[in-house]
């Protein structure tokens, strides 16, 4: 049978960039963006990205939405897709990208090729979930979700690989920041969950050293030790996200994958839980912290995690905090340091320095916070 | 020497001074010396390595080394009764021409693009070990027996989440220690107890009692030889893997796989994982140096989820024409248990994989069958013909394959004096075990092999009977 | 700029079938002795010497080929492979590819050596002995340590070992409740944290600077801790840049009461230059079938020889061979050693041809050894420079020792190729395929030369001129690369079988159930 591709393509991602606008969320940015003379951008990815995939048209279906949202771009590569949907033609909104997902998950298309920014991608994650392998072609202003391909040429190179089963999939973060906020420079990133995207694994093989974990595997690598190293006088706070949650799933509790959950003798004391709460539940006692790095600028503190907060850093202290990450994790950072925003300067300066981040059963290294 | 000369060697090409200084014009140094400027003052060397006199003509090292290596006296001069995990079995000799190629001598690491002969050896030595051992995985081995084993205990443990194996009490001492020092990592999560089980006093086999009185819920995994250490063919495969399944443990078994040609794989009593060593298998004594150890088992993720060592798999090219290789990658595939510590491989010893790949589509199953039916008519001949001899016994006759304890008490004389003697007739005997196992008394370990003659054998006795006058 | 032209080359094609399916029933490969007419007579069938559920029932289908068939097929197997006797093996970072003595080949399949069990008498065995003992003594003056063991069979073993030595240590000091630690780094040998996690330990990795690649002190000093029980770390490390404050990282860790292992599989650019010792280390391991010449066997036989200073020997494995009243010993009362690491003393093989290689070099010889390998590695940095899509790690360190590693990260970014494209395009030219480098890629689309004094200035312009041609092919024509190799024995497997139950076979019959239908006719 043939493999399906479906596109999406969110033509005005990416557009607030190029005249200093921080993204093109909400329709009066737009309209400023259009008027200070942005071209859309979000196309010409689609292209650079569909090139790659062209070698293999013959032996796929391409689904894709009417006009700039794909129709438009496939053409040009000389495909013949099959467009689904109706849009106003020059006037895509976010209820587009959703309607796209929906159309294509009815469809069963085996991947859907996204071309935006984080707001298209937390448009489809809303729409659809991770019920559908994703991959993004980076076009936006914002891309601190780690559904995105490097390049539109990789992201092309990947789709390929995947619909002729060479790729497998992982998880990778779905994040997205308020651009108001952003606009008037405050950072405030939010976690908004996990798509699954091909990834091809460093296929080669270490002759020398034996296999190398999988992400999966190494999450409940993590796990086992902090689990392992659990003591009784303490309460834990399991910050958000999925290797965090490696260790509720170890425990066989019920977990909620963004928010902050409470244990305590390796029992639930509570989900989801706010900073006001995780401070009473924490006073007067002993407490351990732990964290994962989210994002791929390496934050530890401050993004996705905020109630965590610097009153909580400053009960728990530092010596209780444990950083758990995949080995993966950190050696995507490129030696860029992990970060800290905690909102209070203090404490931002008591956690910087180098801190262990445990990587496995029996394992950590050692790394900057800056 | 000439001292006062750049030294030009044979092995280095750019010895040669004019090049050596076009290469440091180009790289814009003066010398040498700035290259290794990242190494502070304080952690340079400062004499020269104060090493004996080189041989730099090739002619003469050899006749050096020969001079040295004449001083030994052989098993080919003598006549050796010597096994004990090392065996003196016959090397045909095409297995020797074809490790001596410079293409398997010279290759590492490369993948089966560059080197499929290399790989295609090394999944015909698994797939061959599987027909042997009636199993569908079979490993590159490593170091040797004792190291796979202890492997196989902690893929037991790391399976069952249990953290105590029980081995036979008698097994060869230096196993035992490898187990030791693998699993015996005191107070450290991985620890695994090793509890010894008793042998059965008349037959040297199992003690299917004690096995019963040992077995607990923290059996990782039940550990037998077949044949044991000692010789003997153990007879209760089955009832022992009954008992160690029934309480969920694992069951290893231990192998000589040049006896698979009459004995029964042990995969047909139950075992879930076999190991041994592949130095019967057209290797040479080398001083020790020939051994292997391989791992085998069922099919199952469960299992090969977690092998330390290297899986060789079978894999079509992407243009389905062909074929080609590469290693069994686990981690990938959703199946995953517990990743606690996992253990290491590396460079091991798989040119002996090659080796034996040659040895055993040299010898077929009628080879095989052939070199077991020799083997043991032979021993029990060894043993038959020593019996004989005043004061001598045989230890846990009748089921042995191609070993043997002889015991010496009764002719009030010490294995070592015997040893010693029987040296000056050019004989080596079997090895002293009154150490070992005190409890056999002053006794040795014989071994008879294909290599040994009838003549040979009677030699030994009539040599044994000289000496113990 | 290198601008050669690649000369031609193309695999040995043989399509042989698998083992398996050769030769037919009857066919023998060799005969084997049958027992004399009078044992015979003197003994019963072999069937009653084996208990009967014992006796085996069918037949192992193993194949039955007359004796040239199997030379050929195995004669047409090693034609496939890609030794580096063949070639210009200079990618293989960490593993130093060097010449093996054919002499050495002949010394070790001398029956003098073939034919020597294990356990003979001593006095039978003086002349093996004599060996081990004397190049114990050469790796004693190589490293600066007191005393040898060459029972590791490789270079993890080697590390292994040394982890058990750190482990009996403390236990004999009765600290090891509390030490239980071993801090490496992400640049040292994967093996550096594996094989102390076998022996039970946490590990503890720093991660390397990105600017210099070299770990920082100061995160060194945040891993050790009262639970510190050692350090196991690689000089240089896996870049080829060499850590200046070694003996600070030595001198921390011995304040906080823990012991400092050397991992010396990058020796070769330190012959006569550094010693292990001299920077403080208590114990060391050398990889005899790298730097000391001995083949890689297609992957062992191997030794990791692993030397300790005085305060240490006791812990050494057992034996250990003496010399005393002009008698070489075996000597096994040392009630503090760890006992053994394998059975019997070890691949030996390794350490005659080892000897008989430094024996052949001599102080100088081997000082050549090391200086002639910095040369080659920084003259190949030279000749690398301006090749598009490559980049060297760390470039703010201009020099390195005995390898350098490479990124291929541009090139990715600007073609889709990646570093495991190029190293399969590699061997379309009869190049052995490099090495990428060990995970963690903390150097992206990595790759890692070390041209070792094997090499000539010709060999390394050559080896460069082939990673040129195929940078720019890849720029283009990426296709090429991807779809690599062509000129090979086989083309681009299928990798996904590798990793499902369903597909993946590890031995013939597991993949004839599986397929119902052979890969072959």
């Amino acid at each position: 049978m043939k493999k399906k591709l479906g596109l999406i393509v969110n033509p005005i991602a990416g557009m607030g960039g190029s005249v200093g606008l921080k993204g093109t969320d909400g329709e009066k940015i737009l309209e400023k963006a259009k008027k200070l003379g942005a071209i859309p951008k979000a196309p010409n990815r689609a292209i650079e990205a569909l090139k790659e995939i062209s070698s293999i048209k013959d032996t796929i279906d391409l689904i894709t939405y009417p006009h700039d949202m794909g129709e438009n771009e496939v053409k040009a590569c000389n495909f013949d897709p099959i467009v689904i949907g109706s849009i106003q033609e020059d006037y895509t909104t976010s209820t587009d990208t959703r309607n796209a997902a929906r159309d294509m998950l009815r469809t069963k298309v085996d991947l859907i090729l996204f071309v935006g920014g984080d707001g298209t991608a937390r448009d489809i994650y809303e729409a659809i979930g991770d019920k559908l392998p994703v991959l993004g072609v980076p076009a936006g202003v914002k891309i601190h979700s780690g559904v995105f391909a490097i390049n539109p040429k990789n992201a092309g190179i990947l789709t390929v690989m995947y619909l002729q089963e060479r790729a497998s999939l992982i998880e990778a973060e779905v994040m997205d920041i308020d651009e108001e906020a952003f606009r008037h420079n405050r950072v405030s990133a939010k976690l908004f969950g996990y798509l699954k995207i091909p990834n091809f694994p460093q296929m080669v093989q270490d002759t020398k050293a034996g296999s190398i974990p999988s992400e999966a595997a190494a999450m409940i690598d993590i796990a086992w030790e902090v689990v392992d190293n659990m003591r009784d006088d303490h309460i834990y706070i399991i910050g958000p996200g999925s290797t965090t949650k490696s260790i509720m799933k170890q425990l066989r509790l019920k977990y909620t994958l963004l928010g902050v959950d409470i244990i305590y003798r390796k029992k639930l004391i509570e989900n989801d839980v706010n900073e006001n709460k995780i401070l009473k539940l924490i006073d007067g006692k002993k407490a351990k912290i732990v964290v994962t790095v989210i994002g791929g600028q390496g934050y530890v503190f401050g993004r996705g995690n905020q109630q965590i907060s610097a009153e909580v850093i400053k009960n728990v202290g530092k010596e209780n905090i444990i950083v758990v990450a995949t080995e993966n994790k950190i050696v995507s950072l490129n030696g860029k340091p992990l970060l800290v925003d905690t909102g209070n300067d203090e404490i931002d300066d008591v956690l910087k320095g180098y801190i262990r981040v445990v990587t496995g059963f029996m394992r950590s290294i050692v790394y900057k916070v800056a | 020497m000439t001292k006062n000369r750049e030294l030009v060697h044979p092995y280095i090409p750019n010895s040669v001074p004019e090049v050596t200084n076009e290469m440091l014009k180009e790289i814009g140094a003066k010398s040498v010396e700035d290259l290794l400027k990242g190494i502070p003052k304080r952690l340079r060397f400062k004499r020269s390595l104060n090493l004996p006199e080189p041989f730099l003509v090739e002619m003469e090292l050899r006749n050096h080394v020969e001079e040295i290596l004449s001083k030994n006296k052989t098993c080919k001069d003598y006549l050796s009764f010597l096994g004990a995990g090392c065996w003196q079995h016959y090397v045909p000799a095409v297995v020797d021409e074809i490790i001596h190629r410079a293409e398997f001598l010279t290759a590492y690491a490369g993948n089966t693009y560059s080197d499929l002969g290399k790989w295609q050896a090394f999944f015909e030595f698994q797939s061959m070990m599987g027909e042997l051992l009636e199993m569908d995985v079979v490993s590159l081995p490593t170091f040797d027996w004792g190291t796979a084993v202890a492997f196989a205990i902690r893929m037991s443990s790391r399976m069952t989440g249990r953290n105590e194996v029980l081995v036979p009490k008698i097994i060869s001492p230096e196993r035992l220690s490898i187990f030791q020092n693998f699993c015996q990592s005191k107070r450290a999560p991985n620890n695994i107890d090793i509890n010894l089980v008793d042998y059965d006093s008349k037959t040297g086999s199992i003690d299917l009692d004690d096995l019963k009185k040992k077995i607990s819920s923290k059996t990782a995994a039940v550990y037998i030889e077949n044949p044991s250490y000692l010789g003997i063919i153990e007879s209760n495969g089955e009832e022992i893997s009954n008992l160690a399944h029934n309480n969920g443990s694992e069951f290893i078994v231990g192998i000589d796989p040049i006896s698979l040609g009459i004995l029964n794989p042990p995969a047909e009593y139950g075992a879930d994982i076999v190991c041994g060593n592949i130095q019967p298998l057209g290797l040479h004594l080398n001083f020790g140096g020939g051994v292997g150890g391989f791992i085998a088992s069922r099919d199952e993720s469960k299992y090969v989820s977690e092998y330390p060592l290297h899986l060789v798999s079978i894999a079509k090219t992407e243009d389905k024409k062909g074929f080609g290789f590469g290693f069994c990658s686990f981690d990938q595939t959703l199946y995953i248990t517990r990743e606690k510590g996992k253990d290491f491989t590396g460079t091991t010893v798989a040119l002996w994989t090659i080796a034996s790949a040659v040895y055993l589509s040299l010898m077929g199953p009628e080879g095989l069958r052939q070199i077991g039916e020799t083997i043991i008519q032979k021993s029990h001949y060894a043993a038959q013909t020593l019996s004989k001899i005043d004061n001598l016994e045989i230890i846990f006759s009748p089921n042995f394959f191609k070993e043997f304890v002889v015991n010496f008490d009764e002719t009030g004389k010490k294995v070592d004096e015997i040893n010693k003697k029987l040296l000056t007739k050019k004989i080596i005997g079997g090895k002293n075990i009154a150490n070992e196992f005190p409890n056999f008394g002053n006794s040795a370990l014989y071994c008879i092999t294909e290599m040994h003659s009838k003549k040979d054998i009677d030699r030994l006795a009539a040599a044994l009977e000289e000496v113990l006058k | 700029m290198v601008n050669q032209q690649p000369r031609k080359y193309h695999a040995h094609v043989w399509d042989e079938p698998i083992i398996l399916e050769m030769g037919r029933k009857g066919e023998r490969g060799i005969s084997i002795p049958k027992v004399e007419k009078e044992i015979e007579k003197a003994v019963k069938e072999y069937k009653s010497y084996v208990p009967s559920k014992m006796l085996r029932k069918k037949r192992p289908k193993l194949p039955e080929i007359s004796q040239p068939h199997v030379l050929r097929h195995y004669l047409r197997l090693s034609q496939q492979t890609l030794g580096m006797s063949l070639n210009i093996d200079i990618g293989m970072g960490t593993c130093t590819m060097k010449y093996s003595p054919i002499i050495n080949e002949e010394l070790v399949g001398l029956p003098q050596f073939t034919e020597t069990h294990p356990f003979q008498d001593e006095r039978t065995v003086q002349g093996i002995l004599e060996i081990i003992h004397k190049f114990a003594r050469i790796m004693c003056e190589i490293s600066g340590m007191a005393e040898f063991s060459f029972q590791p069979g490789g270079g993890a073993h080697g590390i292994f070992t040394n982890a058990c030595m750190i482990r009996k240590y403390h236990e004999i000091k009765g600290e090891l409740d509390d030490r239980n630690e071993i801090i490496t780094t992400l640049f040292s040998h994967p093996a550096d944290a594996a094989c102390p996690a076998t022996a039970g330990f946490k590990i503890i990795s720093l991660h390397p600077d990105p600017e210099t690649g070299l770990p920082d002190i100061e995160a060194l000093k945040t891993a050790v801790s009262k639970n510190t029980a050692g350090l196991m770390i690689t000089n240089p490390e896996d870049t080829g840049i060499f850590n200046p404050k070694i003996d600070e990282f030595v001198n921390i860790i011995h304040e906080a009461g823990g012991l400092c292992a050397y991992d010396q599989a990058n020796s070769n650019a330190l012959f006569g230059i550094a010693r292990a010792r001299d920077a403080g280390f208590d114990m060391c391991h050398f990889n005899i079938h790298k730097a000391f010449s001995s083949p890689h066997g297609s992957m062992g036989p191997a030794c990791g020889a692993v030397g300790v200073s005085n305060e240490l020997t006791e812990f050494l494995p057992v034996p250990i061979v003496t010399f005393q009243d002009s008698v070489y010993h075996l000597d096994y009362d040392r009630p503090n050693s760890i006992g053994k690491v394998r059975e019997f003393f070890g691949n030996i093989e390794t350490i005659v041809r080892a000897y008989s290689w430094v024996i052949g070099m001599g102080a100088e010889g081997l000082k050549k050894v090391s200086e002639t390998s910095v040369i080659n590695t920084n003259y190949l940095i030279k000749k690398m420079s301006n090749i598009p899509g490559v980049t060297m790690a760390y470039p703010k360190q201009n020099i390195r020792l005995d390898q350098v590693r490479f990124s291929l990260e541009k090139l990715k970014k600007d073609s889709g190729v990646g570093t495991e494209d190029i190293a399969r395009r590699m061997i379309d030219f009869g190049i052995q395929e490099y090495f990428t480098s060990h995970h963690p890629w903390v150097v992206p689309e990595p790759f890692l030369p070390e041209p070792c004094e094997t090499y000539s200035k010709k060999d390394i312009d050559y080896w460069v001129s082939i990673i040129k041609y195929v940078c720019d092919e890849a720029y283009a024509n990426p296709e090429i690369a991807r779809t690599a190799p062509h000129n090979q024995s086989t083309s681009k497997i299928n990798q996904g079988v590798l990793n499902d139950p369903n597909n993946w076979a590890m031995t013939w019959r597991a993949h004839v159930r599986k397929n119902k239908r052979p890969t072959h006719k």
